[in-house]
């Protein structure tokens, strides 16, 4: 993290990326503004103006009668426990994933050196599971929780299952590449120590490698969770449990006390969650 | 490190790792307690674990998928897909140039060596009120980052929808909003991380705080901020690609209709266009921050 003062100006070499980024930069930028239809004086405008201080006058006070809270008990308890099975499946998913994900040890590396150096088809049966691999977590993690929620609410019907399934497929692509980057960052003396020993593969698996892992494991596994609060809360907007289906009726019910009780409420879930992550983590 | 072989080492496979004391009473009340929150939670979701793996269950789920295939390859439906697309990269790019600047904007009020306390502040009298007057604007600042970074961008773009009306414009601002808080966070724990020599040795030859800011701080830091916001930005592209789900524009906006409408060969080409896009970024942003640090 600390890194003395770079010296700037010392790049003596000539490099054309300065001037290639910078007319990049601009013309994205000039094509997005237009592209977005940036509009500010919307914002101040007497329409504008109006509607924030509708939105934000309506918010105070917070909702608060016992009826409305009580009602809100349910979907938040439903959100914590979407986040916490979807990352159970996340888990499920993107560990066997992310260990034939992992180059060196499914296609090189000392474990393989043995088995595929006189062999190029055994070698390329390997890679192809690998390449699979990799490509189903990019293919889970590139299509956004939101989108598979829709879908698995078109495939499964309403309700926190397709949250569930739709938390538990994208966050396993996530936490699958991570898994497999945290394997292929293992030292690997202690697995060459136990390959000398003549230990099998399964038992370096178990002896050698996950001890070394396990840390990092939990501790972005948690990291993971903590998201999937966050997730599990808003995707209720398109019909899959928790919070989010309760946020979205208040607002077109324009009724923002409400939001803003379901956002301390919200608040007050992420912030407990935070703070028994970290303790978890800090123990590790 | 030469060691008899033995029942000693056996238990002790890999260095560094001394085994602890035996399981206690605690650790039983934990695991009981992380196993009793899996079952609750299991019950309470709904899920059905059994349905999905039975026949009629996976069968929906793949008759689905089967549905979804051939994409459609129709020039509308490619033009409509690279729109959004291209739509949805300005909306992540401009709602993170804006959460840039209102991360770095607020975030020097909201760290406590550059507000209140340490090197720069040590030759000052410690008056109290003094203090007190310096707090408030770090408080402020940081109570607006936590705000602006509690609300989800959804949520966010739920607001904006129904301030300025539908569409693109929205949807940035409320990316700019939420990782802008985000941002914030981040650049705030880079600040109080800096490394105080370069500051020092400033300090010594008479410069002032904005000097100090200036020259000490600013080079130290910018890296990271730039390469933290690189981050974002691929999560960005993320979320905005779902944020036309509550009418702010970009592929969102075409998905919903898509699977509204049954339209399921249109969905895929969409997918697809989401998976490329977002692919595209994640080496964009990689490559930068390469060139970043």
């Amino acid at each position: 993290m600390k890194s003395p003062a770079r010296p700037y100006f010392n790049n003596a070499q000539k490099s054309y990326f300065p001037y290639l980024f910078s007319a990049l930069f601009l013309a994205a930028l000039i094509d997005s503004w237009r592209r977005v239809g940036v509009d500010l004086p919307l914002l101040f405008e007497k329409q504008g103006r109006d509607n924030i201080l509708k939105f934000f006058g309506g918010m105070f006070p917070p909702e608060h009668s016992s009826q409305f809270l009580s009602l809100m008990a349910r979907p938040a308890l439903e959100t914590i426990q979407i986040s916490v099975v979807g990352t159970l499946i996340a888990i499920a998913i993107g560990f066997p994933l992310g260990i034939l994900a992992t180059r060196n040890f499914s296609v090189g590396g000392i474990l393989n050196e043995a088995d595929t150096s006189g062999s190029p088809l055994r070698y390329a049966l390997r890679f192809s599971i690998y390449s699979a691999a990799r490509g189903v977590l990019s293919l889970f993690r590139s299509i956004p929780e939101f989108v598979w929620a829709f879908m698995f609410v078109r495939a499964v019907g309403l309700g926190p299952f397709p949250g569930v399934l739709a938390i538990g497929i994208a966050y396993g692509g996530m936490l699958g590449k991570v898994y497999s980057e945290i394997f292929e960052a293992v030292n690997p003396r202690p697995l060459e120590a136990l390959q000398s020993t003549g230990a099998n593969k399964l038992q370096i698996f178990f002896y050698g490698w996950l001890p070394q892992v396990l840390p990092n494991f939990v501790s972005y596994t948690l990291y993971r969770w903590e998201c999937a609060v966050r997730a599990s809360a808003v995707l209720g907007l398109v019909g899959a449990g928790g919070l989010g289906q309760q946020i979205e009726i208040s607002m077109r019910m324009f009724n923002f006390n409400e939001v803003l009780t379901i956002l301390i409420i919200l608040f007050i879930m992420v912030a407990a969650v935070d703070i028994l992550s970290s303790k978890v983590r800090a123990v590790l | 490190m030469i060691d008899e072989p033995g029942e000693k080492n056996a238990a002790m496979p890999w260095p560094g790792h001394e085994r602890r004391g035996g399981v206690t009473l605690a650790n039983w009340l934990v695991t009981a307690g992380v196993l009793a929150l899996f079952v609750w939670s299991y019950y309470g979701s709904d899920i059905r674990l059994g349905e999905l793996f039975s026949r009629e269950g996976s069968g929906q789920i793949l008759t689905y998928i089967r549905k979804l295939f051939p994409p459609d390859l129709s020039p509308t439906a490619l033009h409509e897909g690279f729109r959004g697309a291209v739509e949805t990269f300005a909306i992540s790019f401009l709602g993170t140039l804006l959460a840039f600047a209102i991360g770095l904007s607020v975030v020097f009020f909201a760290s406590r060596n550059l507000m209140y306390s340490g090197l720069l502040y040590e030759m000052e009298p410690s008056d109290w009120w003094r203090r007190g007057l310096r707090m408030v604007p770090y408080c402020a600042a940081k109570a607006i980052l936590n705000i602006l970074r509690t609300i989800p961008e959804i949520v966010w773009a739920l607001i904006f929808v129904f301030i300025v009306g539908l569409g693109p414009f929205p949807g940035t601002l409320a990316l700019g909003f939420h990782t802008g808080g985000v941002l914030g966070k981040l650049f705030g724990e880079v600040l109080e991380d800096v490394d105080y020599q370069p500051i020092e040795a400033l300090q010594s030859t008479g410069a002032s705080r904005l000097q100090i800011l200036f020259y000490g701080i600013a080079p130290q830091v910018l890296p990271q901020f730039i390469s933290y916001t690189l981050y974002r930005w691929e999560v960005n592209i993320r979320v905005a690609a779902v944020l036309g789900f509550v009418g702010a524009g970009g592929l969102g906006q075409r998905i919903q209709i898509a699977i509204s409408l049954f339209l399921e060969h249109q969905l895929l080409t969409l997918l697809i266009f989401i998976y490329i896009l977002v692919t595209i970024v994640d080496y964009l942003s990689a490559y930068l921050r390469r060139k970043a640090i």
